[in-house]
């Protein structure tokens, strides 16, 4: 007989979550499809002036891609509770926090991914100058798993709930304001050709923080919601 | 008493409460390695809320779970017991192989079995790439059996492993019951309806609501 060892679980794991994520890719384009839908809307409602699209375009594309996050997030662990995967992932002989872990990478390579590749698309509609690119990219890059990681733990907080998608959104966007604040500071620091590294800094703790912390708490939560 | 006598899983007054509500207990029994027990009761008497407790997913409320003789500690015991319950734990998505595949990436794999002679021996041969959600019921519960086997745990907590099978499935349940007995594993299985296993007379739990 032989254990699994742990990083041949969490290869297992991450190519379940793929391979049932590549099986509809169907839903992997929503969120990028509603990115660019809202985004098209802003010069529609702002009128065509330049100078304050560019303005807005760092935040827009922010609070755009957090938008379209949330809406991929709800099902994040729907369909294991319902078939039972959850409980056998529970009572598989690994670290639960770990392969959750592995679960929120693998969330946010097939939703976050996707929505930062088209970002410099969203971002040069709304004006944004090509030397802000980077900057931006590096704040998504940053933002998006702190997202993916902090929803994962309210989706495992209101698993038990039936349509539990308002309620997540009421209690993830509030926490996202520190993330938005800061992401969206280190843009238009760049935009003014201030220093942008400090908020970039703050990102970057705060990502390493939730990434040691968020996934014990996700553990947590979801066995609680298996006990109730 | 040596280690290969102490029941491998032992209840003392077990007993579960929802919101205050007795759902079933106090229950007392013994299962030892190579021994079977039946749980029996009524619709609602509390079988599968019993199954989750021993599985581990609902917490002990009253009374006592003891372990080759020591109190019942998951992380030392995490892997030695499987649970099949209702829900199946198949990703529709997946095909039978890949389901096997993504529980032995997490548990391990017995030796020398592999996932496409198990779906064979489990009278699944030419379904191997068929995605769950296209098998039939009791094709599904097939699976699982075959991931039953494939796992190296000592303690199978069967719920209802007969439904949805026909003739030939509870045949091969209680086949493979049989020999995980006989590798010196042990079995908790509910069913209200008659089972005919033939390894002996299996231990009798009742289930009072």
């Amino acid at each position: 007989m032989s254990r699994a060892p742990l990083s041949r679980a969490c290869a297992a794991v991450l190519r379940r979550d793929l391979t049932l994520a590549w099986r509809r890719r169907g839903d992997i384009a929503m969120p990028v499809l509603y990115a660019l839908i809202v985004t098209t809307l802003f010069p529609f409602a702002l009128g065509p002036d330049n100078a304050l699209l560019q303005r807005i375009a760092g935040g827009a594309v922010l609070v755009t891609v957090l938008l379209a996050m949330l809406l991929a997030l709800d099902g994040m662990f729907r369909s294991d509770i319902e078939d039972g995967s959850l409980e056998q992932l529970v009572l598989a002989p690994q670290p639960l926090a770990l392969m959750l872990g592995m679960k929120i990478l693998a969330h946010w390579l097939t939703t976050a991914l996707p929505l930062i590749v088209i970002a410099p698309v969203l971002a040069s509609m709304l004006q944004l100058p090509a030397a802000i690119m980077p900057v931006m990219l590096l704040a998504l890059v940053l933002s998006t798993p702190m997202l993916s990681l902090l929803g994962a733990v309210l989706v495992a907080l209101t698993a038990g709930t039936r349509r539990s998608g308002m309620l997540l959104a009421l209690m993830l966007l509030p926490l996202c304001v520190p993330v938005v604040i800061f992401a969206a500071g280190a843009i238009s620091a760049a935009q003014q050709g201030l220093p942008w590294v400090a908020p970039i800094a703050w990102l970057g703790a705060a990502l390493a923080l939730t990434l040691v912390l968020a996934p014990l708490a996700c553990a947590v939560a979801l066995r609680i919601a298996l006990d109730a | 008493m040596t280690a290969a006598a102490l029941p491998l899983l032992e209840a003392r007054a077990l007993s579960f409460h929802r919101q205050d509500e007795p759902v079933f207990g106090p229950l007392q029994f013994r299962l030892r390695a190579g021994e079977l027990a039946l749980v029996e009761g009524d619709n609602g008497s509390g079988k599968t809320t019993l199954m989750r407790v021993l599985a581990g997913l609902l917490h002990v409320d009253e009374g006592e779970l003891l372990w080759c003789g020591k109190p019942l500690d998951r992380d030392a015991c995490q892997g030695e017991i499987v649970f099949m319950g209702h829900q199946l734990g198949l990703k529709g998505d997946l095909t039978a192989r890949e389901n096997l595949r993504v529980a032995i990436g997490l548990h391990g794999c017995v030796g020398g079995l592999a996932p496409d002679l198990t779906l064979q021996a489990v009278g699944l041969a030419g379904f191997e790439d068929e995605p769950v959600r296209q098998l039939s019921a009791g094709q599904k519960k097939r699976v699982a059996l075959a991931r039953l086997v494939l796992l190296p745990a000592r303690l199978w907590l069967l719920d209802e492993p007969y439904a949805n099978l026909d003739r030939h499935g509870i045949a091969l349940v209680n086949e493979l019951l049989g020999r995980h007995l006989d590798a010196g594993g042990a079995a908790l299985v509910t069913s209200h309806g008659a089972v005919g296993f033939h390894g002996g007379e299996p231990q009798r739990i009742r289930m009072h609501a």
